[in-house]
């Protein structure tokens, strides 16, 4: 009884104390990030092209599938502000709605990822002892498996539907997650804190979805900020290979390879889409890298 | 250190029957098969053909019958291209691919390392702004961005070098400068963190007190621990190197291994995807086997640890 009294009291104490030196280290990263130009200006283009594909269905010109054939691929000009391909289609707006899907695969598969690896990662390192090694084994296993190829394989026998891509992207995606979820839980472990949500008497499960994954939030957030590229230029490839989204429903990839196709007579057909993608894979780097830079100082630049 | 290779060999053949077994099961249960597209010929034809393969047996003794091969080596024929076994294909494809995969990591170390190493020697200046903003771009522009633009520029435009083939050595700069850039980029940036880290050590004070020239202190002392997250960069890079090498090698029309495993994939020429997918899996564990023991080989401490894990 005495022993649990103390705990309480020592818990008591903490509390404030905790929550006053949380708030002061997000605000912390906050400046950081806020003086971090790059960074900023990462945010918004970011910010910028979301709104674009929120907006897409009322903001794009035209429909995304009309052709004109008479017209045919032409040049930049003020009606096709981007010109158009060779059925005619406006590329603007086929941009407009390839950002859509470019950026939807990226965000859903990420969100894959980062709920499987995180989750995978905060028990292997808060079950720890055999648990720990066999789950780390597997993801050591799975590391050496050449994961593009399965991923090619599953796209083209199991058809191409949006569903898989999301799965198959995400599978790929969250073994890193794991393992830096993983490391850190290792360290948190030992925290007072943590023995003293043990010796309340909580369970595993809330121990861990309360009192453990807020605390690795921080290498999380930035992680996943680097994975979004990542996964994008997974699907990109994917498409670039013909084996993402399908026709007439286009991604930036899709628009890369069919400009690819033709740049010699239609330039600007490769080009724009690949600003599109590159504009966008600058950004997410450059906010992932300010983001990293501001919440966790002491990671290695990689 | 022999007895940490030896197990990790040995730990190879278990990932490998693992792959074959879920690759095999999963083109075979998926639907479409490798004649598809001979629709037109006659019923007996289509017999004679999937009895000729042994597609007419059960499932589980075509598995059996596969692994009885591959314990021979034997990788089997070729659905599509009939005249070839799978080997063969293979003998044809990865020279290909090898020459092509070497020369991209030949760019990625020699420019990235230079460029990360003269960044780390003055930070915030215009030679670290520089190579790291280009280093940016390589990681942001993707290769098959990249190499249509090149091919733009400097085939079709400027009309300096060839657009596509695999002849002579003026047929190899475009693929492999398009393949090598992005982990060029990824290098220059490591070596620029890890050069920086070390570079403010103790022991890189005490040498240049010593006397030492900058040039050996930076390469002999600074470096052998700065290379090191390049060299663990080395075994995903591989894996990268492989799978980028089916992009490059589409767009280029090179005829290498990366080609031939794109088109088995949209062909379901069964024998063909797992026979490539068995290569590259060994080829990748090996690789990173060897990058184990080339970080062993750098840093005592890791040496130690396999000692007591061996």
């Amino acid at each position: 009884m005495p022993d649990a009294l103390q705990n309480g009291e020592i818990l008591a104490q903490e509390e404030p104390a905790r929550a006053e030196k949380g708030t002061s280290l997000w605000k912390d990263a906050f400046h950081r990030l806020a003086k971090n130009r790059l960074a900023v200006g990462g945010g918004i283009f970011l910010a910028f092209m979301v709104a674009l594909a929120l907006a897409t269905p009322w903001l794009a010109p035209y429909a995304y599938d009309a052709q004109d054939l008479d017209l045919g691929a032409a040049p930049p000009s003020a009606t096709h502000w981007a010109g158009t391909d060779t059925l005619g289609r406006d590329l603007f707006t086929r941009i407009l709605y390839g950002g859509r899907i470019s950026l939807m695969v990226g965000f859903a598969a990420t969100g894959v990822s980062l709920l499987v690896g995180v989750l995978y990662g905060a028990i292997a390192g808060y079950v720890g002892g055999r648990t720990d090694s066999i789950l780390m084994r597997i993801v050591d296993i799975l590391y050496a498996l050449p994961f593009t190829i399965f991923v090619v394989i599953l796209m083209v026998f199991f058809g191409r539907n949006m569903m898989l891509l999301f799965l198959a992207i995400g599978a790929v995606q969250w073994l890193t997650m794991a393992r830096i979820v993983r490391g850190q839980v290792l360290s948190l472990k030992r925290a007072d804190f943590i023995d003293a949500a043990v010796v309340l008497g909580y369970s595993r499960r809330r121990i861990i979805l309360r009192h453990i994954i807020p605390n690795v939030l921080g290498p999380v957030i930035v992680y996943t900020t680097l994975t979004i590229p990542n996964v994008m230029l997974l699907e990109a490839f994917l498409s670039f290979l013909g084996l993402g989204v399908q026709a007439p429903m286009s991604s930036w990839g899709v628009l890369i390879k069919e400009g690819a196709d033709v740049m010699e007579e239609y330039p600007w057909l490769l080009l724009f889409p690949s600003l599109a993608l590159s504009a966008t894979l600058f950004a997410l780097n450059f906010l992932g890298d300010g983001l990293r830079d501001a919440l966790d100082p002491r990671a290695a630049k990689d | 250190m022999t007895r940490f290779i030896v197990k990790r060999l040995i730990e190879i053949v278990p990932v490998l029957f693992i792959i074959v077994t879920l690759v095999f099961f999963m083109i075979r249960l998926a639907p479409g098969g490798p004649f598809d597209a001979e629709k037109s010929a006659p019923p007996e034809v289509l017999e004679n053909l999937e009895a000729y393969y042994h597609l007419d047996l059960p499932l589980h003794r075509q598995y059996l019958m596969y692994l009885g091969q591959l314990v021979h080596g034997d990788l089997g024929p070729s659905f599509k291209n009939s005249n070839f076994s799978v080997n063969e294909l293979i003998a044809l494809g990865f020279p290909v691919s090898l020459e092509l995969g070497l020369y991209a990591l030949a760019i990625a170390l020699v420019i990235g390392l230079a460029s990360g190493i003269s960044a780390s020697l003055k930070p915030n200046s215009a030679r670290d702004y520089v190579p790291m903003s280009l280093a940016m771009a390589g990681i942001c522009i993707p290769n098959f961005v990249l190499g249509p633009l090149l091919v733009l520029v400097f085939a079709l435009w400027l009309g300096w070098l060839p657009a596509s083939g695999w002849d002579g050595p003026l047929h190899k700069i475009l693929p492999a400068l398009t393949l090598g850039a992005a982990y060029a980029a990824y290098v220059a940036r490591l070596t620029r963190g890890s050069m920086l880290e070390i570079l403010s050590q103790d022991f890189i004070r005490t040498a240049r007190a010593k006397g030492l020239s900058e040039a050996r202190v930076v390469l002999r002392h600074a470096l052998r621990g700065g290379i090191q997250p390049v060299v663990s960069f080395l075994g995903p890079a591989a894996a990268g190197l492989l799978s980028g090498s089916f992009v490059i090698e589409t767009i280029f029309q090179i005829p290498g291994l990366g080609r031939f495993f794109v088109q088995a994939a949209f062909n379901r020429d069964y024998t063909m995807i797992l026979g490539t997918v068995l290569f590259y899996a060994s080829l990748i564990l090996v690789f990173n086997l060897a990058v184990d023991v080339i970080e062993a080989f750098l840093d005592p401490r890791i040496r130690e640890e396999h000692r007591n894990h061996a």
